[in-house]
């Protein structure tokens, strides 16, 4: 689904991402791992085509087809949706709102006709339920006012709604506490198909107790640099991030 | 280092910057203003027009007029008094979906019977010309006793020259069930300079809306409008005031809006400026001429082009247990000028105020302008009052996030222009003119 060959992305002329290898294939949960500045969040926001973020080399093809040329609204239209680290409060834009148009945007890229109000409500009310939204919370204006944890749901909530094909979880287990951590992960793992696929990008091995992923890759200095399947995790959970730091610099030296 | 240049020197060059208008004025003008029965008119006219003649047109050293040059405006040449052309009015662009309103339609000022809805059985409702409305018992009450108490000497001028213009009276007790809806057109096919006078009279316990729109003709050439509005809110009575701005470039307008309001009355402004009309100069001053008075402002301007957009507007508290409540949105894009001066007067007699300010900017263009300044002049000792200020750009985190769940780059613009007017598009009263406000906000981006 998603192949990513020697990806090179750079902040501010500083480069962060040092060509990246990623193959992900339908049906499969990929969680990125590594230290903090590896360059986790970079691959999410480069992904989903945030213009701070440039890309100087590389390519990323989602089903054969070239990502990086695509504006951000036709990545998302394309099937890639990124749930933010940090969802953004948007006071005067209903929650509702926002959905439908996102909703209507997708499907008329597709070629498909709006959804009839009755139907919207439906899947409302279903994909609430899902990752137990509060349906007051869904009528508020976008994130104001939400805690930590409702913004968190509020991503699981868009990403049920909307239905991509990819979805990259930017530590979205960051400030969770554990409660709010499994009803994020229960709504992730039912929408778990063999048609769509996961990142998962987190710097703790305790969302991958929730969401089991298929394989644990670990990203230091802007490259993959071990991949495994869920023991390596665990290990990492262990030995904590300096012993990759160790042996990859040593690798390095010699 | 030039020496600095003596004041006498400094007036000379100004007035004859502006000659042009100001001497055709005073030739048109000095031995020869309109003139009607009854005659008590014509020394109020007088006087207007000498203290007109005493200080002529601003100029940017006036603190009032800092960021609004007028002198391009005035030094054209403008016919003073032309035939409106009624031929083919075109009043599409004025046209509010689903609105049902008692319809009124001025012509450069004159009114157009044929365009306008006959209002004669509806009781209580009583709608003119205004030259109709000098031998009124109300029009001689209040013609120019509020507006003119001001130093803005465009109010001086229409006083004088005036000879166009709309009276409304709403009868006491008299509660309307629709709006009334003025569709103020630009149409004269040589370049003009009206002067348009209102006046209108909300009597004791009379409840009313009036949505005011402006529109160019096709056809029209540019024009300067210098209206006038006195409005006149008689105890317990309530008033919805709408200004809906859609003109096109030929447009300008200088106007003035005096608001006098007596015993537990409501009057509501709602100021609304689109892109279009090349300079918009707006006077809005309430008085809260007695206790349990209520007054709200709301204004949302989007700018585009090279426009310029100025919203003054003065707030006097004259007596105790007041509410006054003004928020003001700006949004500019291109080259464009927003200013927005607001200020509050709380008298030594206005105890127990509470008045509310705010005024917020987005800037869109990177070339726009905001110029905004919150005045609080407070002489009374217990009293509520705030005012606040933003000017801020795009927020660009927004609108990634608005993309990356597939909203088009145009669209998460409209949703974000419309969350940032929401503060202001949501206290309108009437929803089907907040309803084409949103729609026009959305045309103007």
């Amino acid at each position: 689904m998603l192949s990513i060959k020697n990806l090179h992305a750079s902040v501010d002329d500083k480069e962060i991402l040092k060509g990246l290898n990623l193959e992900v294939k339908a049906g499969e949960v990929h969680a990125i791992m590594g230290p903090n500045g590896s360059g986790k969040s970079t691959l999410g926001n480069v992904l989903a085509g945030r213009e701070a973020y440039e890309v100087t080399g590389g390519e990323v093809l989602l089903e054969g087809k070239d990502l990086l040329e695509l504006s951000p609204e036709d990545r998302a239209r394309e099937g890639v949706f990124l749930a933010f680290q940090y969802p953004v409060e948007i006071p005067g834009v209903s929650n509702i709102n926002f959905l439908k148009t996102a909703l209507n945007e997708i499907r008329a890229y597709k070629g498909l006709p709006p959804l009839e109000a009755r139907e919207f409500l439906n899947r409302v009310k279903e994909k609430q339920k899902l990752v137990e939204f509060d349906a007051k919370l869904a009528n508020r204006s976008l994130n104001e006012g939400f805690s930590g944890g409702e913004k968190k749901r509020n991503e699981i909530f868009q990403l049920a709604m909307l239905e991509p094909k990819l979805g990259i979880l930017d530590e979205t287990d960051s400030g969770l506490d554990i409660d709010a951590l499994r009803i994020v992960a229960r709504g992730v793992n039912q929408l778990r198909s063999q048609n769509n696929a996961f990142i998962v990008i987190t710097h703790y091995q305790r969302l991958l107790e929730y969401i089991v992923p298929d394989f644990v890759h670990v990203l230091y200095k802007g490259r993959i640099v071990r991949s495994g399947t869920k023991e390596l995790a665990l290990e990492l959970e262990e030995k904590g991030y300096d012993w990759i730091k160790d042996t990859v610099d040593a690798e390095g030296a010699a | 280092m030039p020496k600095e240049r003596p004041e006498h020197q400094i007036k000379i060059m100004i007035t004859q910057v502006s000659d042009s208008l100001y001497s055709q004025l005073i030739k048109t003008y000095g031995e020869n203003l309109p003139s009607a029965e009854p005659r008590s008119l014509d020394e109020i006219r007088k006087q207007a027009f000498e203290r007109f003649k005493r200080v002529g047109f601003p100029t940017v050293k006036h603190e009032d007029w800092k960021y609004t040059n007028v002198q391009p405006l005035v030094n054209q040449h403008y016919e003073l008094d032309v035939e409106p052309s009624f031929a083919a009015i075109d009043l599409n662009n004025a046209g509010i979906p689903r609105l049902d309103a008692y319809r009124v339609v001025l012509v450069d000022g004159k009114y157009h019977a044929g365009l306008s809805d006959d209002v004669s059985d509806v009781p209580g409702l009583s709608i003119m010309p205004i030259d109709q409305a000098f031998e009124r018992l109300c029009f001689a009450k209040y013609f120019a006793q509020f507006a003119d108490k001001t130093d803005n000497p465009f109010v001086a001028l229409n006083t004088a020259a005036f000879t166009s213009g709309l009276f409304i009276e709403v009868g006491k007790n008299t509660q309307l069930s629709k709006p009334v809806h003025i569709i103020h057109v630009s149409a004269a096919r040589q370049p003009v300079f009206n002067q348009v006078r209102n006046l209108y009279v909300m009597s004791a316990f009379a409840e009313a809306e009036i949505v005011e729109s402006f529109i160019t003709d096709d056809a029209a050439e540019r024009n300067l409008n210098n209206l006038v509005t006195e409005i006149m809110v008689r105890e317990q009575a309530k008033l919805q005031h709408y200004y809906l701005q859609t003109a096109t470039s030929q447009s300008s307008y200088l106007n003035h809006t005096e608001i006098y309001q007596e015993k537990h009355s409501l009057y509501n402004n709602y100021n609304c400026t689109f892109p279009g009309p090349a300079f918009v100069r707006n006077n809005i001053n309430v008085r809260l001429g007695d206790s349990e008075v209520e007054s709200h402002l709301y204004g949302i301007t989007l700018t585009a082009g090279n426009q310029l957009v100025d919203n003054h507007t003065i707030v006097d508290h004259l007596k105790p247990h007041c509410e006054s409540y003004e928020w003001y949105k700006n949004i500019t894009q291109d080259t464009s000028t927003a200013v927005f001066n607001g200020k509050i007067f709380v008298r030594t007699d206005a105890q127990k105020t509470n008045a509310f300010q705010q005024n917020n900017n987005m800037l869109i263009g990177e070339k726009s302008a905001v110029y905004t300044k919150p005045q609080l002049e407070i002489f009374a000792d217990d009293v509520k009052c705030s005012h606040g200020c933003t000017i801020g750009q795009f927020d660009n985190d927004a609108l990634f996030y608005l993309q990356a769940r597939g909203i088009s780059e145009a669209q998460a613009r409209i949703l974000l222009v419309h969350a940032f007017a929401f503060d202001v598009t949501s206290r309108f009263a009437n929803a089907t003119v907040r309803e084409y406000v949103e729609h026009l906000v959305e045309e103007g981006l």
